[in-house]
């Protein structure tokens, strides 16, 4: 039986120091990218394999539903692929030193790409 | 510190190999390798971003046949990586836990998995035709 008061364990949420927030955005996402997914690779599809022109794809990620669709898309991604390679290193990485440099490189490389990749979006939305 | 190098969970030398442990394991390893998708999606718009005649760099490889190989791929790790995670979801709020509803959905799950990617291929094919 523990002596912490209610207030106490729900502050510091015990030993873990955190909460279900990994869980709980990893499942958010998750329902986000089903349709996402489905639309984008539909998307590429008909630009890629379809061979479209480059004002084609201009006109298409300038309008405000791809543009947006492409935002949520992007930032869902990152933010999936972060927790999921994040919990792959936590299960099969055991040295503290070479856990630490995966984390952080994944850290770093999902909040780079998704900045990359909301720039470039922004910028062909609003370049044409 | 004698227990320190005992077997960690999910220890797969000792494991015997079943549908449920690998399905289990693909949905860790296209989730892994789509990884590399997500870096191409940062190329190509970033090629987009600086312009047509970058643009026509990412078009390029896309349409060579590594490039054909890799979105093939690509998207039926996707497609893998989507059906399972929806039998997790499932899994998440209580459904599906018996163990032959388990291997039932697993195998649903892969034939979906097949469907969606022949259906997206054929999508692709209309597309290559007409556009």
């Amino acid at each position: 039986m523990s002596i912490q008061t209610p207030l106490a364990r729900v502050r510091h949420l015990g030993s873990a120091k955190e909460g279900a927030d990994h869980w709980w955005w990893q499942r958010l996402t998750a329902i986000l990218l089903v349709p996402l997914s489905l639309w984008f690779v539909a998307s590429i599809w008909w630009l890629v394999v379809g061979g479209a022109t480059y004002e084609a794809f201009q006109d298409w990620l300038s309008g405000p539903v791809a543009a947006i669709l492409m935002l949520i898309f992007v930032g869902a991604l990152f933010y999936h692929l972060k927790l999921g390679l994040q919990t792959v290193i936590e299960d099969y990485v055991h040295k503290k030193a070479v856990k630490w440099t995966f984390l952080v490189m994944i850290n770093l490389g999902c909040i780079i790409g998704a900045v990359a990749a909301v720039y470039s979006t922004v910028a062909v939305a609003f370049g044409g | 510190m004698a227990l320190r190098d005992r077997p960690l969970s999910p220890h797969l030398q000792v494991y015997r190999p079943q549908l449920t442990s690998i399905l289990s394991i693909f949905h860790r390893l296209t989730g892994v390798f789509l990884t590399t998708g997500a870096a191409m999606l940062c190329c190509w718009l970033l090629t987009a971003a600086a312009g047509p005649e970058y643009y026509a760099w990412s078009q390029w490889f896309l349409t060579s046949w590594l490039g054909y190989a890799l979105l093939a791929a690509w998207s039926y790790c996707l497609f893998y990586h989507l059906c399972n995670g929806i039998r997790h979801l499932f899994w998440d709020v209580g459904l599906g836990f018996e163990l032959r509803t388990t291997y039932a959905s697993g195998v649903l799950m892969v034939l979906a998995s097949f469907g969606l990617f022949g259906l997206s291929w054929g999508l692709g094919l209309y597309f290559y035709f007409t556009g």
